[in-house]
């Protein structure tokens, strides 16, 4: 069916019947039972082999020798692979992915080896006897307000590096009230319960990679390239995903060495699982963050200028600029506005995607400050954010497309029992507990991926079969796509058998900045519609159509944002100063929600993650060695159930037509902000005490 | 892969004998510690000599109103006894504070007190370690502190010990009931953890081929007013920043008899014997029990990262005395 004709449209509404209600986990049995199979779990024909990672131990410098011979004469290891016997690359441009092409370290953690064998064992044992011989050069690898910093020429999701508009310094000048304050957030790791991982085989003519990523085609389209096949002679299925949290979204160097290893030993397939530990050099992280933000006011808290200045780190071999300040252009309303972002290249590994990148750390800063303005106004913090809404986009000046931040401050006061609380910190005590509120607003922008095309078959009977090369990691994609093509074609799920994550199915983009079900959504609405045209309501079994959706949003005239009204209570122990969130309440606009239960799972895992932020989490990078020593969960601590107390999430409800013909917007990612603003602005509620980095350990209110 | 040959034991003396003779073989309880050790390559022994199910695992009541508890007793099974909770409930209590249910329910009560540091660079054999590889150096000094030790460290190792349940112990002074090569010998827990000195190595004054049979509890007045109160970095399921171990007995407001002991401050369990002494007679008030504590921490020494927990500790000893002194546990 690959000849297919694909027609691109605009599909029109979809009628809601069957999105909006609770459906089942499509894949809810096969996961709890254990009979979903995971990216080095796929039954493969052939004698599998098992690949392991040897990493280097330097920051920067060169690979002088690799000495296998130990490593080889283990019995079961069959081929050690290094730069100089490596099958060569075709395309070395970008280096976080020129695994083994040449002697350079460019970061401690980096892939300088790899061995492989008959069975895992093997393999690992076979890697702890590689000696790498390593030439050691000075490398800096530490990230703090001395970091020598560049301007990039754009920052990720092609924002732009710097915006002024009007005068920011002569606002501040003459602003009655100033706050000027830096907000610091550190490394922050995705680990997936996955680890990244794939199995390869290349049979002389096709590499197919069972990969453990939230898109097989950009893992197609990435990796063919770069190792010099055409796009199709390379096959990614990723049936079921371990979760990704951004860290899949792209392939990183792992696939590059598995892929290496199956083309050096043709007809085996060669599975890989990168540890816990190599996960924090190979993976992916959220860049630790700086943002100073400034904010001049009128004494009722009226915004007169707003400025935040984000700076974060990158790799010296490739750049990722986090765009911390994006979401300072768009909050508030304010004459004088300006932001920007600097980096930092540094001797470590290359970060990239985790859960809102840029949003999440920058709405962290600018939410803080927020309440520190409220305070230092004496204005309550909900009061403060109603006082600044702006008439139109602030960034833009086009319309929002139904900015409800307002509607979800006042619902979430309500539901939450804001009304009454002390307008002084330190006001209010049980036990031995300081107890406290605060609260934060959240945004995501509305994004949409062009491109995604859909196919479907009449199977005869009423059922059909969806075709899209979409990828569940987890959220429930499977799900949602199964309501909206039974909507899209008018007839009951249980009518619709729906295939995705495999390149063998038609193209769809990333499961990333809440964009998938947005995107693939409306190619699958495309092509029902375009279907039904061609075949009308009563299709012999056989006949199917493929179709890509054009954008749809109308991104021209209105500014697509999502919003939320995060609230926290936290109690603070009067003695040891730990931090518990006994509540933690967020109420959002996220357009249409198509599956209430896995849309609430999708928002309470990301309250959990930013309160997981908030309290606990920390890579700790040695200045001296580059690498992240808190690098297994037992010491990069995420929240354990006993800290996720009180969660709840709620929706106010609408259908936003002006975003996606299901008139929904995603809602992957909009959790996650602002709620470790929340928690930290109920810290200082309950103590009187103002931390502006992360986490929130209990020695920072020790003195409280 | 390493070969590695898996031996169970049948008895006590047949286990000793066997890792006596092999320098390279050890004693493996619930394997909560030690097999993380293997796949990380911090240990790489060529035998391991299972004494887990060894007839150890009986909690005893004693004459004396003291307890036997075998080396192989589970910690959940430990912690739920009846008579631990009733008459030792500091034990019950720190081993409640440890790990996660699943890891309590495999780890035994010998493992548990010669589970090796959480030191982050001790568990990665990428860096120097004096403790992983005598004579490499100590990553520790200078780099990740936070966990470190401010009590009775030394140049050669920061390092804290891990356990909760050793914590305890060391409070109500119990006896570490030893089978070597040469026979049997009765160790304090004040007295089984070492002090780093020159040979962090040595984590305990244990020699190769020693095998804990059983900790004893003695009888006494103040075990049943015994609590145990720990900071974390996390609800649960995360290792002590500090922790207090502390029984009192009072008459009226004045300590007639104490017992403190600290956790996350030391290369061993901390028995506060100056503040104790500070207590005894003394008027039990928030005041006098940070005096104490602050009288025990005059040897501290800290850095930027661990600077915390001499506050910390003396907050948290003030904060379970109080508590205990109120008849809360
Ligand atoms: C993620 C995580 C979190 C944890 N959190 C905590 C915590 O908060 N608090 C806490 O206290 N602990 C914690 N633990 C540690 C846990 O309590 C220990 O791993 C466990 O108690 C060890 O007991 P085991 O029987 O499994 O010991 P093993 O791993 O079998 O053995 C440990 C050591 O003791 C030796 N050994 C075992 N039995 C004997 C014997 N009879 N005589 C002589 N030597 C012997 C072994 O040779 C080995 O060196 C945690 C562990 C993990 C993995
Ligand atoms: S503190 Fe001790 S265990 Fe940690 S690195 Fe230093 S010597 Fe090793």
């Amino acid at each position: 069916m690959s000849a297919d004709i694909v027609t691109q449209l605009v599909p029109d509404v979809v009628d809601a019947r069957a999105m909006g209600r609770h459906l089942d986990r499509q894949d809810g049995v096969e996961k709890v039972t254990g009979a979903a199979t995971y990216a080095v779990e796929h039954p493969v024909e052939g004698e599998v082999l098992h690949a392991w990672l040897v990493t280097s131990t330097t920051a920067r410098g060169r690979v002088l020798r690799v000495d296998a011979s130990d490593a080889l004469d283990h019995p079961g290891v069959l081929r050690v692979l290094d730069h100089e016997s490596a099958p060569r690359l075709a395309d070395t441009e970008d280096r976080e992915l020129t695994v083994l092409q040449d002697d350079r370290i460019a970061f401690r953690g980096q892939i300088v080896a790899l061995v492989v064998a008959t069975s895992s064992e093997a393999a690992r044992e076979g890697a702890l006897l590689v000696r790498v011989h390593q030439d050691e050069e000075p490398a800096e690898v530490v990230f703090d307000e001395h970091s020598a910093t560049y301007a990039p020429e754009e920052v990720n999701a092609g924002a732009e590096t710097d915006t002024e508009v009007g005068d920011p310094d002569a606002a501040f000048a003459s602003a009655p009230v100033v706050i000027d304050a830096t907000y610091v957030t550190p490394h922050e790791f995705n680990s997936p319960m996955e680890p990244h991982a794939a199995t390869a085989t290349w049979d002389g003519a096709l590499l197919t990679l069972h990969d453990s990523t939230q898109a097989v085609h950009a893992v197609r389209t990435t990796l063919a390239p770069v190792l010099g096949l055409a796009p199709e002679q390379v096959r990614v299925l990723a049936p079921y995903v371990g979760g990704g949290f951004g860290s899949k979204g792209l392939p990183h160097a792992p696939e590059v060495a598995v892929a290496l290893a199956a083309l050096a030993l043709p007809g085996r397939p060669v599975r890989l699982a990168v540890t816990r530990q190599q996960m924090f050099a190979l993976t992916g992280y959220r860049t630790a963050t700086r943002s100073r933000v400034r904010l001049g006011a009128e004494p009722d808290g009226t915004l007169l200028v707003v400025r935040h200045d984000a700076s974060s780190q990158t790799s010296r071999i490739k750049e990722f600029a986090e765009q911390s300040a994006t979401a300072a252009r768009m909050m508030y309303a304010a004459p004088h506005r300006a932001t920007t972002h600097r980096v930092a290249a540094l001797d470590v590994p290359v970060p990239s995607w985790m859960r809102a990148p840029g949003e999440m750390p920058g709405m962290h800063a600018q939410e803080v400050a927020l309440d520190e303005l409220a305070v230092a106004a004496g204005i309550d913090p909900i009061d403060l954010r109603e006082r600044n809404e702006p008439e139109v986009d602030p960034e833009s000046g086009r319309p929002f497309n139904g900015r409800r931040l307002v509607e979800c401050l006042r619902v979430g006061a309500d539901r939450f029992g804001w009304s009454g609380r002390p307008a002084e910190a330190r006001a209010r005590a049980e036990g031995d507990w300081w107890v406290g509120t605060g609260v934060a607003s959240a945004t995501y922008p509305m994004l949409f991926s062009p491109g995604n095309t859909a196919r479907i078959r009449s199977l005869g009977e009423g059922r059909y079969g969806v075709d899209v090369g979409a990828v569940d990691l987890g959220t429930g994609a499977r799900t949602v796509l199964v309501q909206i093509a039974a909507d899209a074609l008018q007839v009951a799920p249980d009518c619709i058998d729906l295939a995705i994550g495999d390149t063998d199915l038609p193209f769809a983009t990333v499961a990333g900045g809440s964009s998938g079900t947005s995107s693939w959504g409306s190619a699958i609405a495309a092509a029902a519609q375009q279907f039904r045209h061609d075949h009308g309501s009563s299709p012999d079994p056989g006949l199917h159509t493929t179709a890509a959706s054009g954008a749809y949003a109308d991104t021209e005239g209105h500014a697509m944002h999502s919003f939320g009204a995060v609230f926290a209570e936290a109690r603070v122990h009067r003695w040891t100063g730990e931090v518990r969130v006994s509540r933690l309440h967020g109420v959002y606009s996220v357009g249409r929600v198509i599956n209430p239960m896995t849309a609430r799972s999708q928002l309470l895992g990301a309250l959990t993650m930013g309160l997981s932020a908030a309290l606990h989490e920390e890579g700790w990078r040695d200045p001296r060695t580059g690498h992240v020593v808190t690098q297994d969960l037992a010491t990069y601590h995420v929240a354990a159930h006993a800290d996720v107390r009180d969660l709840q999430a709620e929706w106010l409800e609408e259908e936003d037509h002006l975003a996606t013909p299901m008139g929904s917007r995603g809602i992957g990612e909009i959790g996650i902000v602002g709620t470790s603003a929340a928690i930290a602005n109920a810290t200082f509620h309950a103590t009187g005490v103002r931390v502006r980095s992360l986490p929130l350990t209990a020695d920072h209110f020790l003195d409280a | 892969m390493k070969e590695l040959t898996y031996h169970r034991a049948t008895d006590a003396a047949e286990a000793v004998a066997l890792v006596a003779a092999d320098s390279d073989a050890r004693f493996l309880g619930g394997g909560t510690n030690l097999v993380d050790h293997l796949k990380l390559g911090v240990a790489r022994p060529g035998t391991l000599v299972d004494v887990s199910r060894l007839p150890l695992d009986a909690v005893e009541e004693l004459p004396d109103g003291g307890l036997r508890i075998g080396a192989a007793v589970r910690n959940s099974d430990l912690a739920a006894h009846p008579v631990v909770r009733r008459g030792f409930p500091a034990v019950a209590r720190a081993l409640l504070a440890g790990a996660s249910g699943q890891i309590r329910h495999q780890a035994t009560t010998a493992g548990n007190l010669l589970q090796r540091t959480r030191c982050v660079y001790f568990q990665d054999v990428t860096t120097p370690c004096n403790k992983r590889e005598p004579g490499s150096g100590c990553s520790a000094l200078g780099g990740y502190g936070r966990y470190n030790a401010v009590l009775g460290a030394s140049e050669a190792c920061v390092a804290t010990h891990p356990s909760d349940l050793a914590v305890a112990l060391t409070a109500l002074d119990a006896v570490a009931v030893v089978l070597g090569p040469d026979g049997e010998r009765r160790i304090p827990l004040t007295e089984l953890h070492r002090l780093p000195g020159h040979h962090p190595e040595r984590d305990t004054v244990l020699d190769h081929g020693d095998l804990v049979t059983a900790v004893e509890l003695p009888g006494s007045a103040v075990a049943p007013a015994s609590t145990y109160a720990k900071a974390r970095d996390r609800a649960s399921y995360a290792f002590a920043l500090v922790s207090v171990a502390a029984a009192v007995d009072l008459d009226g407001d004045v300590v007639r008899d104490v017992r403190l002991a600290w956790g996350g401050v030391a290369h061993r369990p901390w028995r506060a014997y100056v503040a104790e002494e500070a207590l005894r007679g003394a008027v039990l008030t928030e005041e006098t029990a940070r005096e104490a504590a602050a009288a025990e921490l005059a040897a501290a020494t800290t850095t930027d990262q661990t600077a915390y927990k001499v506050a910390m500790v003396r907050n948290l000893t003030a904060h379970t005395l109080l508590r205990l002194a109120g008849g809360a546990r």
